[in-house]
């Protein structure tokens, strides 16, 4: 599997792609390959505030429900709402057009011990 | 340690995820729960099912301890046809659903559930010493738990006879729905060729030496591939059954289940004699049954999953519980399998499902969710 140099990782399997304060976030090609068939995800409003860490949301697939984790402390200022419509774009194309919400964030700490493409690959691979 | 079926290596060949089912090692999916369902639906599935327990019931006595032992009326089966039927305790709750097939006068067949077999077996023998004590004459009755001799394939789909007939001379379009014929497959393997299944689907289980397994899997496949068999997995082994509102033990059933509540009073005959649970069976009956188990849609955008609580329209009153949920991959629609209060039960009732502390929108709806269209 192949994890953009220009994400950041998290132990649960979400991305965060860090512009300037503002995160995007979805979750990783490992996690959707593990659900399998994603045929529901909800997701936050615009507006909420979250603490890294907190449950933002959560996807299911026929077989499982999974809760997303926020990798960053702020507020979110956007959601991808086309993933509630066509939740199958999770699987398609996780590291891009299925990104989930953009973070502001307001505790630019919060990010700095995630992980980098090359830490998430061998962390990944450790779990097998 | 966790059990494999003899097709292990054939799920690891095939890029089977290996999960561990009530102990045993077997595949949740190969390339994806969806299009293995659908698959299934269009074309047809292959299925591992050797975890599934079979044991022998031989004897003149054969046929009425197999009565005693279960709900349905095994006395009525024809040599080569099957029956799908419950096996209760004596306080009329389920201790299994099973498959009886007679092989002969005085020869069962029984098929269990793989999570069950131990517990089954030691039920069975309970109810032998029973049924012995009562009928010293039984003398010849022999029951022995045959899972470890049989692996079990199930091939299931529209397609499933023009796959099947080309390992077998066994004319099978001549195997009527739950009747099943003995013959080779591949010139020389015994099989019980059963037209049973748990998916809906017209199709076959096959019942053969534990280990020709890989060899009639392998030909099965062969033979298949082409017209668009693939491989089945434990996924979408669910979501079949699910759409058909098939019961499963651990979800729908269980050992304080009254057969009636559960919506398989079809299988329970009250007029053959007695059998174990009847009169219990027939006592909850008559008290009334407080649940009933529906079949629902969820009307809100969501995934009923077992445990969620079930409630009233307006939300205030729990109704009861989902025992089986899922997105149906044929009907695009998220389903759930749930026990309500009875009076709340009927089509059309509108009720709400608790999914993550929101009430969601749900309607009860009739079953099976799914109709084949052949």
């Amino acid at each position: 599997m192949n994890y953009p140099a220009n994400l950041k990782y998290t132990k649960e399997h979400e991305w965060a792609k860090i512009d300037g304060n503002v995160v995007t976030v979805g979750i990783t090609d490992h996690a959707q390959s593990s659900l399998g068939d994603i045929v529901f995800a909800e997701l936050p409003s615009v507006g909420r505030t979250l603490k890294k860490g907190d449950t933002f949301g959560v996807v299911e697939s026929i077989k499982a429900v999974s809760d997303l984790y926020s990798p960053a402390t702020g507020k979110v200022v956007e959601v991808n709402a086309a993933i509630g419509d066509e939740p199958g774009q999770l699987n398609k194309d996780p590291h891009g057009k299925a990104w989930m919400v953009k973070i502001e964030l307001t505790d630019p700490a919060s990010i700095k011990d995630l992980m980098d493409a090359d830490s998430y690959s061998k962390y990944v691979a450790s779990l097998k | 340690m966790l059990k494999r079926t003899s097709l292990y290596e054939e799920h690891v060949k095939l890029g089977g995820r290996i999960v561990d089912f009530g102990g045993w090692e077997l595949p949740v999916q190969y390339t994806g729960v969806m299009d293995e369902h659908i698959a299934c639906r269009t074309t047809a599935g292959l299925f591992d099912v050797s975890h599934m327990g079979e044991v022998h019931v031989e004897g003149a006595a054969s046929e009425a301890f197999v009565n005693y032992l279960v709900t349905n009326d095994a006395a009525k089966l024809a040599i080569n046809q099957a029956l799908y039927t419950e096996m209760c305790n004596h306080q009329g709750g389920i201790v299994d659903d099973l498959l009886v097939y007679r092989r002969a006068k005085d020869r069962y067949f029984l098929v269990i559930n793989a999570s069950n077999t131990d517990k089954d077996f030691a039920h069975m023998l309970q109810i032998e010493k029973e049924f012995r004590q009562a009928n010293p004459q039984a003398s010849d009755l022999r029951i022995s738990n045959e899972s470890s001799n049989y692996t079990q394939i199930a091939i299931q789909g529209p397609l499933a006879e023009k796959i099947t007939q080309k390992l077998t001379k066994v004319p099978l379009s001549s195997v009527k729905y739950y009747w099943f014929t003995e013959g080779a497959l591949l010139g020389g393997i015994p099989a019980i060729i059963a037209r049973t299944g748990y998916t809906g689907e017209d199709g076959f289980e096959l019942y053969i030496p534990w280990n020709k397994g890989p060899e009639v899997w392998r030909a099965l496949l062969e033979a298949g591939t082409p017209l668009g068999l693939k491989p089945v997995g434990l996924g979408a082994r669910d979501t079949l059954r699910l759409e058909m509102k098939f019961p499963l033990y651990g979800h729908e059933l269980s050992e304080q289940t009254n057969p009636f509540a559960a919506g398989v009073g079809w299988v329970v005959k009250l007029d053959k004699g007695d059998f174990v649970g009847k009169a219990a069976i027939i006592q909850g009956k008559q008290k009334g049954l407080p649940q009933q188990l529906v079949g629902l849609k969820l009307l809100d955008k969501g995934v009923p999953r077992q445990g969620y609580s079930v409630f009233s329209e307006d939300g205030k009153t729990q109704l009861g519980a989902i025992t089986s949920g899922t997105l149906a991959p044929s009907l695009n629609q998220a389903i759930g399998i749930a026990y309500v209060a009875k009076n709340q039960a009927a089509i059309g009732t509108r009720l709400t499902v608790d999914i993550r502390g929101k009430k969601l929108a749900a309607e009860v709806i009739p079953t099976p969710f799914y109709k084949r269209p052949y």
